[in-house]
């Protein structure tokens, strides 16, 4: 995929459709990609890689990149054209600059994920059918790839892409996923029970802003964490109120707006499942208002802007039993 | 969990539209219907200005329980504001509830400027609840608790 | 040396908490290591490092520094701060341990504060040497021996034994303590485990990395370089290579209004963050940049400018697992390194 991705990629060059090209570019190691631009076929012959650590979602860069002059060329994988998708609709990017290639994807995972795994000293990993082969400074370590891939491609809700203006290989379907399994094992603990579970969770928030700045829902020019006219602009999570204050607000605010993409639980340092937060307010949603899924067109109306008359009271938070 | 059951008088915020809540207030004041003074109406003027950082302010700021008032669905002053704030509000108190905070703390209510007779017994239910459960301790900013 | 069986693990922990707080690299909820407070039975994390350094135990993230309490016209100014415990702090690697003769430097000239200071005389920091580098290490590039950290007292673990020595007073004072646990340990263990990591370490892959590039001297070559641009395009702002780094040191200080009252603390700030240095006229970086250079122009120019030389990073990387985008110091190194000869 690679090589048809870079000589296509070169051919829009060529052509004038576009003048740079939006990618995933190798680093020292196997798993370090971070996304660059590439401008010449000769960049693209240097760095361009496409691999099972191609994770990153290039949706929220084409915010800023769609703003400069020419077209830009970006490979989407299936998460990722949701996100594309919402983003269009909220008038974030501007689609015309922006040539979309589609590209498959069976799940991508990262380096911290494999030393999850207690894989480390990693210095080469090479896929062979269904595993990766790991070369690591302790010899050689074989791993299933369905044991090394991080909860949101085990859970991976379609592999249909939603936006494109071509398609590099067979497109996938919507997938029966699993995703809401751990929302619904947390809704039927007691409250003492999640209550202790999220404690344990946002105690370790450091406050980065990893999740909020990788987020393809957050696109605000300024955040109201980062206001000090807000009255809430806070560097650190100075107490457990802050950690709650923080992830809850910024939950809310991309409610019916997250595609669940995963990013934020990708990059979070401290592994907070944080898409556990997301994905409860999707569940809720689908179940209050009809089922709706973020950036699966750029029409529908986010499910926060709309209502109907006859919508559930908010007293069906205590009517739902337990406790 | 309840240290001095007896002593304890919680503190109470209760967002109130404009145009039916705090109307509803005024008439069970002046009909000099009892309720609490433990409960400290903030009025907004309309149920959708509330945000959820209102919310959860409050509790920072030392609130036991917080409930927002509007006018019934349908009777909103500008049409609709209060159709936006029951989706918010469900979805916001839906997730405090995931979060281990007791749902029991945050409440809607719809109280037209005619039913002073509601806002009363209203509150009185709601300082009741909140007595009952306690201190708010698993959304509290300690900081802020310090005297 | 002193020796003792990992199997007791258990009771040089409960020797060494004894009378002071003890903190260890233990597994969190997500499997990863972080400092904690020791309690009985607590085992050590496998791990090669914590998520978060050593550094917080004398800069923590978060520090009240002085409390305001109005009383009518009258304005109460209280210090907040409580009796220092004292305190272990036990795992310690290498790249850690010097993180804090850097710190120093910054904390303790002249004008001292105080509040780290005190955090510093209270605390005994024990080091362990490092059996099992990763790809990630390139603490050798500055400097840093893994088989043989600084520190109060310096640990070297082997397959079923765990070694013992003193290097300072504190270190010796902690031996003391913790001596009916232990016993006497000959070297040539340690010195056959040293020998195996040196061997490892030539082939870590970033073992070659030069610093030779970089240095006081090479200001403007390096802060005029034009390949900040591509380095810093994909840079999304976050704070989390500074938030693990062991060296970053810089910090906001902020009040938070109590509803009566004023507390003033400081917190970790990030100078990859939209509002680092902003000031009453405006901010003086505009751009992701300008931020993401003063970040490693600091650790690799300016830090070694003010510092005889010495560079702030001490190559435990961290930053280089945990950077959403994989971009990092030792990328930047190397893009870099052509341009100031």
């Amino acid at each position: 995929m690679q090589g048809k991705m870079i000589a296509r990629a070169k051919e829009l060059l060529q052509n004038g459709t576009v003048n740079r090209v939006i990618g995933w570019k190798a680093g020292d190691f196997a798993y370090d990609i971070t996304p660059a631009v590439f401008s010449s076929a000769e960049e693209l012959d240097a760095g361009f890689v496409y691999n099972d650590f191609c994770g990153a979602n290039f949706s929220k860069y084409l915010v800023k990149e769609s703003r400069k002059e020419g077209k830009i060329l970006v490979f989407l994988k299936p998460c990722d054209t949701y996100s594309f998708n919402q983003l269009t609709k909220e008038h974030r990017i501007i689609r015309d600059n922006i040539y979309v290639v589609g590209v498959p994807c069976d799940g991508k995972t990262d380096g911290e994920t494999l030393k999850l795994k207690g894989i480390t000293g990693i210095t080469g990993i090479k896929t062979e059918g269904d595993s990766f082969v790991v070369d690591t400074l302790y010899g050689e370590k074989t791993i299933a790839k369905a044991d090394a891939l991080p909860e949101r491609c085990l859970s991976c809700k379609s592999k249909k892409h939603v936006a494109y203006d071509e398609l590099l290989g067979e497109d996938g379907e919507v997938c029966e996923s699993n995703r809401f399994d751990m929302v619904e094992k947390l809704e039927a603990m007691s409250s003492e029970e999640r209550f202790a579970f999220w404690r344990g969770e946002l105690s370790r928030c450091i406050r980065c802003n990893a999740c909020r700045n990788v987020c393809p829902a957050c696109t605000c020019e300024r955040c109201v964490f980062d206001n000090d006219n807000s009255g809430i602009a806070q560097k650190a999570a100075a107490d457990s109120f802050e950690e709650n204050m923080f992830h809850i607000i910024r939950a809310f605010h991309v409610a019916g707006r997250c595609t669940d993409c995963g990013e934020c639980s990708r990059v979070c340092p401290q592994n907070i499942p944080l898409h556990l937060l997301n994905r409860k307010f999707i569940k809720d949603i689908n179940e209050f208002y009809g089922e709706f899924q973020a950036g699966e067109d750029t029409e529908t109306r986010a499910p926060l802007n709309i209502f109907d008359t006859e919508d559930v009271e908010p007293s069906i938070v205590y009517e739902k039993g337990g406790n | 969990m309840q240290v001095n059951e007896k002593e304890f008088k919680p503190t109470i915020v209760a967002f109130c539209c404009n145009w039916c809540s705090y109307a509803g207030a005024d008439l069970a004041g002046t009909n000099r219907l009892n309720y609490p003074a433990d409960v400290k109406i903030i009025r907004v003027p309309c149920s959708c200005r509330v945000n959820p950082m209102f919310i959860l302010r409050a509790f920072q700021r030392g609130a036991d329980g917080v409930i927002m008032c509007g006018c019934h669905p349908g009777d909103c002053h500008y049409t609709t504001g209060n159709y936006y704030a029951r989706r918010r509000m469900t979805l916001l108190f839906s997730m405090l509830d995931y979060l281990g905070i007791e749902r029991e703390r945050t409440r809607v209510e719809w109280v037209s400027a005619a039913e002073g007779a509601k806002f009363a017994a209203t509150m009185n239910e709601f300082v009741e609840t909140v007595t009952k459960l306690g201190e708010n301790k698993r959304l509290e900013d300690l900081r802020c608790k310090e005297k | 040396m002193f020796k003792l069986s990992l199997n007791n693990l258990n009771d040089l922990f409960k020797a060494a908490a004894e009378g002071s707080a003890l903190y260890i690299p233990a597994d969190d909820g997500a499997g990863q290591a972080r400092f904690t407070r020791w309690c009985d039975g607590m085992e050590m994390s496998k791990a090669l490092k914590t998520v978060k350094s050593a550094k917080e135990f004398f800069f923590p993230q978060t520090e009240s520094l002085v409390d305001f309490k109005m009383k009518g016209k009258e304005i109460e100014i209280i210090d907040p701060r409580t009796e220092t415990e004292d305190f272990v702090v036990f795992g310690v690697r290498a790249c850690d341990a010097r993180s804090f003769s850097i710190l120093d430097k910054v904390f303790l000239a002249d004008p001292v504060d105080t509040y780290y200071k005190s955090r510093r005389e209270h605390g005994t920091i024990v080091t362990m040497a490092c059996s099992r580098p990763e790809e990630t290490c390139f603490c050798t590039a500055f400097g840093v021996d893994p088989t043989a950290p600084e520190g109060d007292a310096v640990c070297y673990m082997t397959e079923d034994e765990l070694f013992i020595e003193a290097k300072t007073e504190k270190g010796t004072a902690f031996v003391e303590k913790v001596k009916a646990v232990l016993e006497d340990g000959d070297a040539s263990a340690v010195e056959a485990q040293k020998a195996a990591v040196k061997d490892i370490l030539p082939k870590l892959p970033l073992a070659n990395l030069s610093t030779d590039a970089f240095g006081g001297d090479k200001l403007m070559e390096l802060f005029d370089s034009p390949k900040w641009a591509e380095l810093s395009a994909s840079c999304l702002g976050c704070g989390t290579c500074t938030f693990v780094c062991p060296t970053c040191q810089c910090y906001d200080i902020r009040d938070f209004e109590t509803g009566h009252g004023v507390k003033r603390f400081r917190c970790w700030d990030s100078c990859m963050f939209s509002d680092f240095t902003k000031m009453a006229h405006g901010n003086p970086r505009l751009t992701q940049l300008e931020r993401f250079r003063q970040r490693f122009m600091h650790k690799l120019v300016y830090f070694p400018a003010n510092n005889d030389g010495e560079f702030g990073c001490v190559g435990c990387g961290r930053c280089l697992s945990k950077c959403p985008i994989s971009m990092n110091i030792v990328k930047v190194m190397k893009t870099l390194e052509g341009e100031s000869k």
